[in-house]
């Protein structure tokens, strides 16, 4: 594996350039009409024009990637996340194509991609799942209002083929089921290309902890610990942190050894995270889903517990062994914290805000401090993609530590030209309740008069 | 009085519902941006009559402010 070329752009493609380089491969950067000077381009050993600007024209065009892969020599493709991660077609070109895919076989993406299907397989696993119903094709709502009855309520309709928060629906009493699950339908058809729908619980007070994962492909699968990722806006993480704070060691265990099991019965191959969310009083626990690629959060498991989760992505798919790689061997030591700095204005509902960086200064990246970023100044954040300038990572031997050197990084962080929601993410690591580390999914709408004022 | 409405942020036309002529009321969708993933609709301030649609579906790159639609 001696070129890979990455099809992906931003902060993510320079962090795999730099993994795939240390471990001595010349790497292959693709952009789009948008990114012909952006600093992925610069960092790669090469970089290919793979069309316009619309990232279904560029980045989610397969023709074009696998073109830029045989023109190059390339070896070997790493998808990041985002963009095809999670396709199995693409996967499946690759492979057929004749080069190394990074990441899980294209069956495992599409088995967990099926939330359905994803969630018998853990049931299968025996990892707890939430309450929900069968699977509703559009047009079809036959027995919905039993099937509500049985998930109970308040309970979240949701489209099989959504994600992130997209296609998902909050309904509070039989009154609005059916109006809300024929609506969802509707949305998932146009959006997605499959209307199908189903019920599931849902937790008011509720927690986003999720295991990074890691497969040899061969049945054996190790957990890398949790992260704590409850703090979101519209569904979309914000803040992260490993440890999770305040969570009860037999929880932690428990979770982390069912995540691991899941993998291991899939006989999964790679990085991947096991999401469950977490009643927040009583720790019970159900899986959500499974995330079949490295998550944008990786670098506070990274931080914990010294492992490079991409370098070890490239060597098992380059066929090195890892079986070194054991459960005791994988340290964990301290705590870490990671802050998405989002061109953004959160006083107008965290509208986005493309523009040029007309100033753009981070501290240095000094002990127990990592900076991940895709962008310098002077660059342009785009209206194409999404809104993500930077990753501040800290770390510190206890959370004390991380949240006061986070605390340093973003007094110190400097944007101008966009807005960015710095100075929100400042008041939500300032706040009490946060240093208390009493997260929760809906901390920010909670606290809002607090962080938005 | 006219209402002017202004593009609330850069970005992407996405989908344009209405057309001159049209008679809106306060909070009605008028157009829907695509930016950075993400669907930014943009609403009528006050009842009225679309008198100008200044921007059309698959434009790119339009910048802040731009005043898209005008309601009489």
């Amino acid at each position: 594996m001696n070129k890979i070329l990455i099809a992906n752009r931003g902060e993510i493609a320079c962090r795999v350039i730099r993994s795939a380089q240390a471990l001595g491969a010349r790497t292959v950067a693709v952009y789009s009409d948008a990114d012909r000077e952006s600093l992925h381009v610069a960092s790669a050993d090469e970089a290919v024009h793979i069309g316009p600007a619309k990232a279904a024209e560029s980045y989610l065009n397969i023709d074009a990637l696998l073109a830029a892969a045989a023109a190059t020599g390339a070896t070997a493709v790493h998808p990041g996340y985002g963009f095809l991660a999670e396709n199995a077609g693409f996967a499946s070109r690759v492979i057929e194509a004749g080069l190394v895919w990074v990441g899980p076989t294209p069956a495992q993406i599409d088995a967990m991609g099926d939330k359905a299907r994803a969630r018998s397989l853990a049931e299968a696993a025996g990892v707890p799942i939430v309450p929900g119903s069968a699977r509703f094709p559009t047009g079809e709502l036959d027995g919905l209002e039993a099937a509500a009855e049985q998930v109970g309520y308040p309970l979240l309709v949701k489209a099989s083929a959504g994600g992130g928060g997209i296609g998902m629906r909050l309904v509070d009493g039989p009154e609005q089921l059916r109006k809300t699950a024929e609506a969802t339908q509707t949305m998932a058809e146009r959006s997605f290309g499959d209307g199908t729908v189903f019920l599931e619980r849902y937790i008011p007070r509720a927690r986003h902890v999720e295991i990074q994962v890691f497969g040899f492909g061969n049945g054996r699968a190790v957990h890398v610990y949790e992260r704590d990722c409850s703090i979101q806006r519209r569904f979309q993480k914000v803040i992260e942190e490993a440890p999770a704070p305040g969570l009860p060691q037999a929880v932690r265990v428990k979770m982390a050894e069912a995540a691991a099991r899941l993998a291991a019965s899939q006989h999964y191959r790679g990085a991947g995270t096991v999401e469950f969310i977490v009643n927040a009083e009583t720790f019970e626990f159900f899986f959500l889903e499974m995330n079949t690629r490295i998550q944008v959060e990786h670098p506070v498991t990274e931080c914990i517990t010294g492992l490079d989760l991409v370098s070890l992505q490239l060597r098992l798919a380059a066929g090195e062994s890892l079986d070194h790689l054991t459960q005791d061997s994988i340290p964990l030591a301290g705590h870490a914290i990671e802050c998405r700095l989002y061109a953004e204005n959160p006083a107008k509902m965290f509208l986005p805000s493309p523009g040029k960086l007309a100033r753009f200064a981070l501290p240095a990246a000094t002990e127990g401090v990592r900076i991940d970023t895709g962008v310098r100044e002077g660059d342009t954040i785009t209206a194409y993609y999404d809104p993500m300038v930077a990753k501040l990572i800290c770390h510190g031997a206890t959370r004390d530590e991380a949240l006061a050197r986070m605390a340093a990084v973003l007094e110190g962080t400097t944007v101008e030209g966009i807005f960015t929601n710095v100075e929100f993410l400042r008041r939500v690591v300032a706040h009490a309740a946060f240093q208390r580390g009493e997260v929760f999914t809906g901390f920010i709408d909670a606290y809002k008069a607090d962080l938005l004022a | 009085m006219a209402h002017e409405v202004e593009l609330m942020t850069a970005g992407n036309m996405w989908k344009v519902l209405v057309k001159p002529g049209d008679a809106v009321k306060a909070g009605d969708t008028l157009f829907i941006m695509e930016v950075m993933k993400m669907e930014v609709p943009h609403e009528a301030p006050a009842d009225g009559t679309v008198s100008a649609v200044n921007i059309s579906e698959g434009e790119e790159g339009l910048d802040a402010g731009f005043v898209a639609v005008v309601i009489d």
